[in-house]
């Protein structure tokens, strides 16, 4: 890799040039994961919280779906998400297909597990120490698994940039279903993959460079909400 | 106004998993007392609380409210290590307040009154989880108290706190009384017991051993399994 140095000087170049199609790039990758996650977590959340509280045939094997399908293969989800939105599929009429809305239903599915089975777990645990209060002020199921929601808060928020660190990382769904359309569903991921084999090492180390530090910046936002949560509200 | 009283228990009996807890409790609790349930670690104090409270339902016999079988609401239960959830203490008093349905506009004026009666006004913005182990206790008393109860279970209410700590405690439960609610509690605190009690009831191995006015139980406890127990406390 004789090319390296240069290729990291080129690419620091663009970073620090502020190169405006490296920033269209980084905005569509920022928009499309943080809208995934957000579609996701109004669902995930509050049913991973219903596993964790209530008591209804079905949860166990919820559990273990959600548990299992947290390594759920990017590709394997961008391929349904295709079959779904392709011309032929049922979804087919509605044109979806290689567009950003797209690229944030695949990548919603694909962070749904994670985001369910690390709420259940964070739920399950306030349960375990708020359940007889609960119960004994008369909560019914549904105002406890609000009430540990939001007391879990700062938790869930961990886990949703958790989802977003997943979502932000992966190439294959979005490619899939994205079909990596120069301007249009160019991702982050994707330009890596493609300039990459095109050889243009410059931008896709550029791309790389910035991924990385926003994945070292999600997990530093988490330790530093988690910390100060547990200074604040102990 | 409609009374809760008497809470009446007839062949109680507790055995989860087959596994006999509690056996054979009749027991009736009219309005206005002070009860202290004591007995050895096992006896089924806390599992005894629960029933009552309705934490937990009976293996065998009847809990009855006043003849009923609906668990008033005016009843609340104290719990040893007390929960605080992730919120103002005034906030805590006030989520007790939001379940048992009062409407939003009164709660905090109800809830400041709560936590001025048990001495903590002045922390009521404070995050409940940092206040220290006697406040967090006063502020369970609040949120218990806040909802008017008729009656209050508190199983072991200062067992995790220092003297003074349990000392502001017990008088919390003293005001309590005083306006007008009856306590059951647990305690292993015998001078608490003598300090607080109008009866004793003792408990040993899930069954009531004996139930006594609480200036005789001390002296003359008619059970022998008491006498063991009262022989058994450090100076």
């Amino acid at each position: 890799m004789s090319d390296l140095p240069a290729s990291l000087s080129t690419a620091l170049g663009l970073v620090a040039g502020l190169d405006a199609k490296l920033l269209d790039i980084v905005a569509l990758s920022l928009s499309v994961s943080l809208s995934a996650v957000l579609l996701s977590a109004v669902l995930a959340l509050p049913l991973g919280a219903l596993l964790a509280v209530g008591r209804f045939a079905g949860r166990r094997t919820l559990t273990v779906i959600a548990n299992g399908f947290m390594g759920l293969p990017a590709v394997v989800v961008g391929l349904l998400v295709y079959l779904l939105l392709s011309r032929a599929g049922p979804l087919g009429p509605l044109g979806l297909l290689f567009t950003p809305t797209a690229m944030v239903i695949a990548q919603a599915i694909l962070v749904a597990p994670l985001l369910v089975a690390l709420t259940r777990q964070t739920v399950e645990d306030a349960w375990r120490e708020y359940q007889e209060q609960l119960h004994s002020l008369g909560a019914t199921t549904h105002q406890a698994t609000a009430t540990l929601l939001w007391d879990t808060r700062y938790s869930l928020f961990t886990v949703m940039l958790a989802g977003f660190g997943r979502a932000i990382s992966e190439v294959g769904a979005v490619m899939i279903v994205g079909g990596n359309i120069d301007g249009v569903t160019r991702v982050m991921t994707t330009t890596i993959a493609l300039e990459t084999s095109k050889g243009d090492l410059p931008l896709a180390l550029a791309l790389g460079l910035i991924l990385v530090a926003l994945v070292l910046a999600i997990n530093a936002l988490a330790y530093v909400t988690g910390a100060w949560a547990q200074r604040r509200l102990g | 106004m409609h009374t809760i009283f008497p809470l009446t228990l007839s062949g109680v009996g507790f055995a989860p998993n087959a596994v006999p807890v509690l056996a054979d409790i009749d027991l009736r609790i009219e309005a206005g007392g002070r009860t202290v349930i004591l007995g050895p670690n096992g006896a089924g104090k806390s599992v005894l609380m629960r029933l009552m409270h309705g934490l937990l339902k009976p293996t065998s016999g009847q809990i009855l409210w006043n003849a009923s079988e609906s668990r008033p609401r005016a009843q609340g239960l104290v719990f040893q290590r007390p929960v605080m959830l992730r919120r103002s203490a005034l906030a805590n008093v006030a989520y007790g307040l939001k379940l048992a349905g009062v409407p939003h506009a009164r709660r905090g004026v109800l809830a400041r009154a709560a936590l001025e009666r048990v001495g903590l006004a002045h922390l009521a913005e404070r995050p409940a989880r940092v206040l220290s182990g006697g406040e967090q206790q006063r502020v369970a008393l609040a949120r218990a108290w806040a909802l008017e109860p008729r009656i209050l279970f508190l199983d072991e209410p200062t067992a995790s706190l220092d003297p003074a700590a349990a000392r502001s405690v017990e008088q919390v439960i003293v005001d309590i009384h005083a306006a007008g609610t009856s306590i059951v509690m647990t305690t292993h605190n015998l001078g608490q017991a003598r300090r607080l009690a109008d009866e004793i009831i003792f408990l040993h191995a899930g069954r009531i051993t004996e139930r006594t006015p609480a200036g005789e139980f001390f002296q003359h406890p008619r059970s022998t399994e008491a006498q063991t127990f009262l022989e058994g406390e450090l100076p």
